[in-house]
């Protein structure tokens, strides 16, 4: 796997329209349920309303009750049933209507879809929607990222789009996949991140993407973070230096030749989580670059993370411990100068 | 919706009339035979297990056999199972060769998991099984999802799980029968209360009859005797035809006991030897022995018997036979790559089936 580079879809490209994040997956479902009859959506309060998010707004008029389902409060079944349905044929999209809520589905993604086909060859393409992170004061039960948790299960894929162009295209991939994948969409991205979407459906490959290429460190990053990371490495903003950003796209599989091409490049790192530092994704891909990255570093590998604590509801709490541009500058600055 | 409590009492003590007239001379042989298979399997595995040759643990379902032949007997090849670990009868009946349950038990490549999972966690994908998880009761999830899907594709097929009484004190029993009953599906959840869950008695587990939960939730609730084969392939029957109907599912209590410890290493102390020795007295293989041999046409039960310990004889050696994975797989498959392999359609012997699509 090689990393993309960010010239698709370029702005001018026939048939995009400037899209936000959340109109880009509302448009990924929506195209991917005309072309598949098999893919069913269901969740809490996602078709009379329109979920929590308006997401699938508008779903329940056009396919009808029978494949836009409001179902009971209960996120282990709404994922083990997706289980029955899929190994019988369907392809279903589940919405947790936040990604909190889905410790209480856990044993069904992890013990029961995940494990299913190394144990009987028995294939679960289940998606899984996550609205996920923090940054506007959810509090300790509507902020969390978890994404660690199931890397660290063998059997699912782990999918996270920073843009309205990617979270179509990698949505339309997860419900394609074969196997169970947990699709974390960043809820701070949903109306305030725009950009080019190409018409109609099509599936993005699961591989980072350099968000902007650079040579004198990188930032390896994934959802919302890649925003931060941007907007943290502006050259004007770190007197000229050309900073590149990774972002990562898809934690499971992890696109290991792109991050250790980007440390090839760059020869100093600096890896943004938004989720808790301990056991995190960016704890991954630095051991992976201590591994077989080490030759071709030239400084120590930093993280910038939220320490383990609950996400606080309080405003300046919150922002005390989410990495901030301010934080992401301060450490390529300090990384640059070593 | 109706919850008729027809506790074991009441069926008959040790009830030796057959059941309705569903199934005929060849279909309740065909129930004796699956018992006895399952029972002579299981046997040869604590026996192997003994010598070593089984890996872990060992769980059977001995006095049990009546509920997993009786209720699979009642599906259709289009029908789907989750199967748990002491239905074994289950997987016989839908066409499952002894071998490969036996080379399963001892982790060989020949198994049906090639020895990715052990004991009963298996289903043959092939013949419409989904293999059970540890956590019992999540797989009335995964029927539920399989019965949603029927539903919503408009499929004449239902889907059938197994638990025990230990699983409906868990959160996935609650949400799978409440959104059953919610959506109307076509799912059959067959409860096995065999009195223990592991040492823990139904007086720990649940202080209302599980069968008096049917109500509540607005599914229809029957409690059988689980040790008469007969009596429980009849009521799966009527609760397939009820889901068929559109009536939706059915909770059915399926009263036994559990005979052996919950697994190889229990010697189940906890258990009163009275219990056990009145139970002893029900054996659902006896029963349904003492049934084929009062016919007016006796069947040769002897016979019987040992056409099935042969099959096992040679079972065996075929397992014992095989090959153990080879190691460099350990980690393969994973994922699964390229197009799934959906369920494929069981082996569904009941002579009703023929006489319907005739």
């Amino acid at each position: 796997m090689t990393a993309q580079t960010a010239t698709r879809p370029s702005p001018a490209a026939a048939g995009t329209r400037r899209l936000t994040y959340l109109q880009a997956i509302s448009e990924g479902l929506r195209d991917e349920m005309r072309a598949d009859e098999r893919v069913f959506v269901m969740g809490e309060d996602i078709g009379v309303f329109g979920g929590a998010f308006k997401v699938t707004d508008g779903f329940l008029e056009e396919f009808g009750p029978e494949r836009v389902i409001d179902t009971p409060l209960a996120e282990s079944a709404i994922i083990g049933t997706a289980v029955g349905a899929a190994v019988v044929g369907m392809r279903p999209v589940c919405e947790m209507q936040f990604a909190d809520f889905i410790s209480c589905g856990f044993d069904q993604l992890v013990n029961v879809a995940g494990k299913m086909h190394y144990r009987q060859g028995l294939a679960v393409p289940i998606t899984v929607r996550l609205p996920s992170g923090g940054g506007f004061s959810g509090g300790p039960f509507h902020s969390q990222n978890p994404e660690a948790w199931f890397m660290h299960a063998p059997g699912l894929k782990v999918v996270a789009p920073s843009t309205p162009a990617d979270a179509k295209g990698l949505l339309i991939a997860a419900i394609r996949d074969p196997n169970p994948v947990v699709f974390l969409e960043h809820k701070h991205l949903y109306r305030r991140i725009k950009g080019e979407v190409p018409a109609g459906p099509y599936a993005t490959e699961l591989t980072a993407r350099v968000a902007r290429p650079g040579r004198d460190l990188v930032v390896i990053a994934y959802g919302a973070m890649v925003h931060v990371a941007l907007e943290a490495t502006a050259p004007e903003a770190l007197d000229g230096a050309q900073v590149e950003v990774l972002d990562l796209r898809t934690l499971v599989p992890l696109d290991e030749a792109a991050i250790l091409d980007a440390v090839r490049r760059c020869s100093k790192v600096v890896i943004v989580d938004e989720a808790n530092a301990t056991c995190a994704a960016g704890a991954q891909v630095a051991a992976l670059i201590a591994q077989r990255g080490f030759e071709h570093l030239d400084g120590p590998v930093v993280r910038v993370a939220t320490p383990d604590v609950p996400i606080p509801f309080s405003p300046p709490l919150e922002q005390a411990v989410l990495p901030s541009v301010e934080r992401v500058r301060e450490a390529c600055r300090e990384l640059l100068a070593y | 919706m109706a919850t008729q409590t027809l506790r074991p009492a009441a069926a008959g003590e040790p009830g030796d009339a057959p059941a309705g007239d569903h199934l005929t001379r060849s279909d309740r042989i065909e129930l004796l035979r699956a018992m006895l298979l399952m029972r002579g399997i299981e046997q040869r595995a604590m026996t192997l297990y003994r010598q070593g040759r089984v890996p872990g643990s060992f769980y059977d379902g001995y006095g049990q056999e009546a509920i997993s032949a009786g209720a699979a007997f009642a599906m259709a090849p289009q029908d789907r199972l989750c199967v748990l670990h002491r239905d074994l009868a289950a997987h016989l009946v839908r066409g499952v060769a002894p071998a490969r349950i036996l080379a399963q038990y001892m982790g060989r490549a020949t198994g049906v998991t090639g020895g990715r999972d052990g004991n009963v966690h298996f289903g043959d994908r092939a013949l419409g099984c989904v293999g059970m998880v540890s956590m019992l009761p999540d797989m009335m999830l995964v029927a539920t999802g399989m019965a949603m899907a029927f539903k919503l594709r408009g499929e004449r097929r239902v889907a059938l799980t197994f638990f025990g009484d230990g699983a409906t004190s868990r959160g996935d029993f609650h949400e799978a029968l409440n959104w059953a009953a919610v959506q109307r599906l076509p799912v059959i959840f067959v409860l096995e209360n065999n009195q223990y869950a592991y040492s823990t008695p139904l007086d720990k587990q649940f202080a209302v009859p599980p069968i008096e939960r049917a109500s509540a939730y607005g599914v229809a609730g029957e409690t059988v005797d689980g040790n008469d084969v007969e009596a429980v392939f009849e009521v799966v029957r009527a609760a397939r035809e009820r889901a068929l109907a559109g009536g939706g599912p059915t909770l059915i209590e399926a009263v036994t006991m559990r005979m052996h410890g919950h697994a190889a290493h229990d010697d189940m102390r906890y258990v009163p030897r009275e219990q056990l020795a009145a139970w002893a007295r029900r054996d659902p293989i006896d029963r349904q022995a003492r049934r084929l041999a009062a016919l007016p046409d006796p069947v040769d039960v002897e016979a019987l018997r040992a056409a099935v310990q042969a099959e096992i004889d040679a079972a065996t050696e075929e397992a014992l036979a095989a090959p153990m994975p080879d190691p460099a797989t350990a980690t393969d498959g994973v994922f699964c790559e390229g197009e799934p392999e959906p369920l494929g359609d069981g082996r569904a012997p009941w002579s009703g089936f023929a006489r319907t699509e005739a």
